[in-house]
């Protein structure tokens, strides 16, 4: 059986529809039509993704890879729009939809006061078309068109409130270092069409298998021969970088928390950072061909999985915190990729997405009751104003932290054991930073729910009077409240529930046939060698073995002992917290500080290029251009004239004088030539 | 005996004065007018003299076309020099200096 064409396009087709709706008639629709239009597009779409899933695991549907329609076509290459529907992607497709579902009907609720709602619902709906464009993609450019689409709803999206100055330099930050990523991305697939002669995915990975093209090497600096294969997979891994947030270009993430919380979930954690992984396990042909660049994905992931999510322990924005903990899970992605287990970083960007997202609507729950105060140091003690956030909030952080039987503990444990079994370079280092990342992710995570929803109420509750209403969300000062804070409304959480569900369910019926029975077929190929997921597999007996077993690891013991020291530092003797501050000073500054690294950032390339700016402009265009090519040659005819000027002296008797001289002069050429000639 | 010498020297006397009084002259435009006449008879002297040493009547022909000319040029520059004296109230040549650069 084959999945249809009109399927698969209603699927892509149908947020779009709602996008259109709501962005350019939001006016006629209103408010409500806009939500109903695009919500109702984004259900058809996850109803269909699951049943394509349905489809292509249960129902015997055949690989759908074709293309629908050519864009143009130049001389031999043909650029095409086209689907490539497998297990990968129809799972991605589910995830997608299935989170973007869960975040348009929460926006509802936390959107409710918003002048923009229908421009929100506009972009999240075309968010959900571009990611699945992305993602269904069947070759390169499909695949560029769709990353660039995402990219650009998030920087729309980074500064929807953009009245805000910190907004606007969020989403200007996210877009120049995605600039960045994008710009070795589009190396890559340039290197791609240059030695392995296509865009399509089949072609170029039919390419890798019989051709030279694998081997074959490239001198960039003369002397050293480059494997081509290497030179492609490092410059598409600088794209997913850019995407994933990886360290360095880690430093628009956690700023694009400007933007509302229901897309930090949809985007910012769930979906659009989780592109990068998506695309290199999408290339796993290409990526298996260079030992040399998987390890340099592995290093970078296992720098980008410790160091950020230390951060996190220090940050008291509740939705920084989040998003530190994303970045550091986007690294333990990244280090199985970097291991060859691209099923392990799949099937964790899988769960991730569901207790990622679930964790930031909580958040964003919290900040509606709130009142739009982030900031954790006024919470506290919110348990019994919203039982339904705390318990959720709870149980994806469990997931988080990986708490046997939750899902993030299959997937972890597993990217942790496949790091283990692994021999490459560097993978002693990144066992290193996964294991020590786990202390840390415990330690975050209980820490945020300590400080929100337990302890003292750090907050007042002001009675009712006269000010602080004439603005839209009054803020006077910090940790004061006109109402006592209240559990949210049923559309927010609603999807809490619903992403609570597979956060704690999912890891029992799909770790056993996604990592080690083969779930994914051809969509993901492994060296045999590198098959560090088919040697943990032999040693798989089910998940309940495994989570057994899971008791006696490290990786529990260090969560505990995180747990533990979360739980002692900020529950049972807060004063702890500031004198380890004190203590500690220097390495306080440096995690606050992050690292320096924006200011590095600003210093060498932000002041950088504004001195070569400024250089280029009072030195090339003042200077050159103006001063010497323009002002200069105009200044030649000026001073030629000034000089000839004197000729003019304007009396008759001297112009006729000259007639007099030329005429001598012209008569006496003449006589001379006739003479001398004859002569 | 007046021979060819004679005249060619007489012309180039007068051409001579005339030079000079284009030069010398700084008052009036009408000696300017009248040197330029004075020009124009040292050529026909040499035509005519040519002429006749020649044997050749067409030189004689010539001044008669060159007299025509001559007088029509001193009825357009003189009609010239009543329109500036008109515009300037002056036919000094010092101070008709427009054409400075």
């Amino acid at each position: 059986m084959l999945l249809s064409k009109t399927l698969l396009l209603t699927i892509v087709l149908a947020p779009l529809f709602g996008a259109i709706v709501a962005g350019l008639f939001r006016n006629v629709v209103g408010r409500a039509g806009a939500a109903a239009v695009t919500i109702a597009g984004v259900a058809l779409s996850c109803a269909l993704s699951f049943y394509v899933l349905y489809q292509l695991v249960w129902g015997g549907a055949a690989v759908f890879n074709q293309n629908l329609y050519t864009w143009f076509q130049v001389g031999q290459f043909g650029a095409h729009v086209g689907f490539l529907v497998d297990r990968l992607t129809a799972m991605m497709m589910v995830v997608v939809t299935f989170v973007s579902l869960m975040v348009h009907v929460y926006t509802i609720g936390y959107m409710a006061d918003d002048d923009g709602f229908q421009r929100f619902f506009s972009y999240i709906a075309l968010f959900t078309f571009s990611m699945l464009m992305l993602v269904m993609s069947n070759n390169f450019l499909q695949l560029f068109f769709g990353w660039e689409a995402v990219g650009l709803v998030s920087y729309l999206l980074i500064g929807f409130w953009f009245k805000r100055p910190s907004a606007i330099f969020a989403n200007l930050k996210a877009f120049l270092v995605n600039r960045v990523g994008d710009f070795g991305f589009l190396l890559g697939i340039a290197g791609v069409l240059l030695w392995f002669g296509s865009l399509d995915y089949a072609q170029v990975f039919q390419n890798t298998l019989n051709g030279p093209a694998g081997v074959k090497t490239v001198e960039i600096f003369a002397g050293h021969p480059w494997s081509v294969a290497t030179i492609v997979c490092i410059c598409l891994f600088i794209g997913a970088m850019g995407k994933s947030a990886q360290v360095p270009l880690h430093v628009w993430l956690p700023d694009s928390m400007e933007g509302p919380t229901p897309i930090s979930a949809l985007i910012h954690a769930a979906t659009m950072v989780t592109a990068g992984i998506f695309m290199v396990a999408r290339m796993s042909p290409l990526f298996e061909l260079s030992e040399a660049a998987l390890s340099f994905v592995l290093v970078i992931g296992a720098t980008t999985a410790l160091f950020t999510g230390l951060i996190g322990i220090v940050q008291n924005d509740i939705k920084r915190v989040v998003a530190y903990s994303t970045l550091s899970q986007l690294g333990y992605m990244t280090v199985a990729l970097g291991v060859s287990a691209y099923a392990g970083g799949v099937y964790h960007l899988m769960t991730h997405a569901f207790f990622k997202a679930l964790l930031f609507l909580g958040a964003g729950s919290v900040i509606v009751a709130m009142h739009h105060e982030q900031d954790m140091r006024y919470m506290g003690g919110l348990r019994k104003y919203m039982p339904v956030t705390w318990l959720t909030m709870w149980l994806g952080s469990l997931a988080l932290a990986g708490a046997p039987g939750f899902a993030g503990f299959f997937s972890k444990d597993a990217i942790i054991e496949a790091v283990g079994e692994s021999h490459r370079f560097g993978a002693g280092y990144a066992y290193f930073c996964v294991m020590a990342g786990v202390f840390v992710t415990a330690l975050y995570s209980f820490r945020l729910l300590y400080m929100t929803f337990h302890g003292k109420e750090r907050f007042v509750v002001e009675a009712h009077h006269g000010h602080g209403h004439g603005g839209h969300h009054g803020h006077h000062e910090p940790g004061h409240l006109e109402h006592a804070p209240h559990e949210s409304p049923w559309v927010i959480t609603l999807p809490l529930i619903l992403l609570a569900v597979p956060s704690v369910l999912i890891g029992w019926s799909t770790i056993g046939p996604m990592l080690f029975g083969g779930w994914f077929g051809g969509a993901i190929r492994v060296g045999e060698a590198n098959d560090v997921l088919a040697e943990l597999g032999r040693e798989f007996h089910g998940p309940l073995a495994m989570v057994l077993h899971g008791f006696a690891q490290p990786p529990f013991w260090l969560a505990l002992a995180g747990f533990a020291v979360a739980t002692y530092i900020w529950l049972l003797n807060p004063g702890v917290a500031d004198r380890a501050k004190n203590a500690l000073r220097p390495l306080y500054d440096v995690l606050a500080n992050k690292y320096w690294i924006d200011e590095l950032y600003q210093a060498v390339f932000a002041r950088g290029g504004v001195a070569l700016g400024r250089a280029l402009w009072k030195g090339g265009d003042a200077g050159l251009i103006d001063g010497v090519v323009v002002n200069g040659s105009a200044a030649v005819v000026g001073r030629t004239a000034a000089a000839v000027r004197w000729l003019q002296s304007g009396y008759l008797y001297h112009y006729a004088f000259a007639m007099i001289l030329g005429l001598i002069a012209l008569l006496g050429g003449v006589w001379w030539v006739v003479s001398h000639g004859a002569g | 005996m007046i021979t060819l010498a004679h005249f060619l020297t007489l012309g180039a006397v007068l051409f001579c004065i005339a030079v000079a009084g284009i030069f010398i002259n700084r008052k009036n435009v009408i000696t300017l007018l009248m040197a330029i006449e004075l020009m124009l008879l040292a050529v026909n002297t040499n035509f005519v003299a040519f002429s006749r040493y020649l044997g050749d009547p067409s030189g004689q022909v010539f001044v008669f076309f060159i007299l025509t000319v001559a007088a029509a040029e001193s009825a357009i520059g003189l009609a010239i020099l009543v329109v500036l004296f008109r515009n300037r109230a002056t036919i000094n040549v010092t101070e008709i200096d427009s054409m400075k650069g």
